[in-house]
């Protein structure tokens, strides 16, 4: 299948891994990206908190820009995702808010596309059998719980994530190739998002809270599709509190042998090589 | 004269605040609750009662986080999310500020680096952001290991058509 890509900043600054990964994990299942053009920044919290007319005009410039390609438009990072959700709700439900972007920005947003997380890109498209398929090294030993945290799943009405009190696709595919996936409790809860720099002692807490509850389910590491929930889980617990975090592509990468899978294990900042090694997975 | 209460809710566009019936399942479910002086249910009655300087200058509003756990929960489906942003742009559009002005100096760091280059740079942002708040020495303990890991860029990223990006900040600006 061909799809448009939105990396957006994060995918091109402190979540590389994440493009790296989702582009050999979508060129090995036949996902063929073809880049928005001249894509910006979706305007993400800051936008939203301050000003609501620039928090839909940012993300529809974009919009916009991948109706171009008359396709579907797959945007891995979280925080985009909802925004660019959030901005097609509020354009297809208010004709005067619509005329006015559209006048902010001198195009005409059609609504044509669909806007797609690349969770629901891999598990509706190709399948968990045509995953399972192509894995060639199954991640024995390897035992995540998965989290997907609020910004793919809320608000549901906007986001139409499948089952989003108890998500399972990420699970679903994790088993797939080959992790003992566990069950918890906390896949929805929040990391802290956007208050990270600016308020840390409260993020430190919330992310200390998460690890010790994956810790308590058996796990030995965190699987996530968000590169906010990526930085808050790498960066802010506490030293005695952390472990290995990875994005979902990266361990799919893996399991199908990619080439340059094991290169981008090392910009994390929570070091997963060691445990990757004594699993003999690396 | 407009109520303050008809004033937010013609500003959320969904069901008005009157539909809540303090069943407090958002603050039960709110993971900043606890570090707010006012939980979510208490700020839709503050509305009610006209309380508009107390909200405005709070901490809670600020300490929202957008994580829509409230929304998906509530079961009028009152969007006290949206709530939480129309209750912090109106603190901006009126002048109060921010309770809480390291958050919002964070928010004007990042819109910044969209406006100078269509995208965000981490990096032109942290530093923006920390000459900004004053905040300079936080994270300096992770700042190397996170650029020798490759994690932050030192070439800010552009947006070709950068007319457009001043565009709608141009056209969408409030005050």
């Amino acid at each position: 299948m061909k799809v448009s890509y939105y990396p957006g900043c994060s995918l091109h600054g402190m979540a590389k891994e994440y493009d790296q990964s989702m582009k050999a994990v979508s060129r090995a299942l036949n996902i063929e990206l073809k880049e928005v053009e001249d894509w910006s920044c979706c305007g993400a919290s800051a936008a939203h908190n301050t000003n609501f007319d620039l928090s839909i005009a940012l993300p529809a410039r974009n919009l916009i820009a991948a109706e171009k390609n008359a396709m579907d438009v797959m945007v891995p990072c979280a925080a985009c995702f909802n925004r660019f959700k959030m901005a097609e709700h509020h354009l297809k439900a208010d004709k005067d808010l619509k005329a006015k972007i559209e006048g902010v920005i001198g195009a005409k947003y059609q609504g044509g596309i669909a806007i797609r997380n690349p969770i629901d890109v891999i598990y509706n498209e190709i399948g968990i059998d045509a995953l399972a398929g192509k894995v060639v090294k199954p991640l024995a030993g390897l035992k995540p719980v998965s989290y997907y945290g609020c910004l793919l799943l809320r608000p549901p009405e906007v986001c139409e994530f499948e089952n989003y009190e108890n998500p399972f696709m990420m699970d679903k595919m994790m088993g797939a190739i080959g992790a003992d996936v566990k069950n918890w409790s906390y896949k929805t809860d929040c990391c802290g998002g956007s208050l990270s720099v600016s308020k840390t002692a409260i993020v430190v807490d919330m992310c200390d809270k998460l690890m010790s509850a994956a810790r308590e389910a058996g796990a030995n590491c965190i699987v996530t599709a968000c590169p906010m929930c990526m930085a808050n889980l790498d960066m802010r617990p506490s030293p005695n509190m952390r472990m290995p975090v990875f994005y979902f592509t990266e361990l799919i990468s893996l399991a199908m042998g990619l080439p340059g899978s094991a290169e981008t294990f090392k910009s994390h900042l929570v070091d997963p090589q060691p445990l990757l090694g004594q699993l003999r997975l690396i | 004269m407009e109520t303050f209460l008809e004033e937010v809710n013609k500003k959320i566009h969904g069901v008005p605040l009157q539909a809540c019936y303090h069943c407090r399942k958002c603050t039960a479910g709110c993971p900043a609750a606890s570090h707010m002086e006012y939980n979510p249910n208490k700020v839709i009655k503050m509305i009610q009662n006209g309380q508009k300087d107390k909200i405005l200058n709070s901490s809670t509003i600020w300490l929202c986080m957008s994580c829509e756990t409230c929304i998906t929960r509530c079961p009028n489906k009152v969007d006290i999310a949206s709530m939480m942003d129309v209750l912090r742009q109106m603190a901006i559009e009126t002048g109060v500020g921010a309770h809480e002005k390291n958050i919002l100096k964070f928010h004007e760091a990042f819109l910044s680096s969209i406006k100078f280059g269509g995208r965000v740079h981490e990096m032109m942002m942290t530093v923006h952001y920390k000459l900004k708040s004053g905040d300079l020495f936080s994270d300096m303990d992770i700042a190397p290991s996170m650029f020798l890991k490759g994690k932050l860029s030192l070439l800010p990223p552009r947006t070709k058509d950068m007319k457009s990006i001043k565009n709608i900040f141009e056209k969408t600006k409030k005050i």
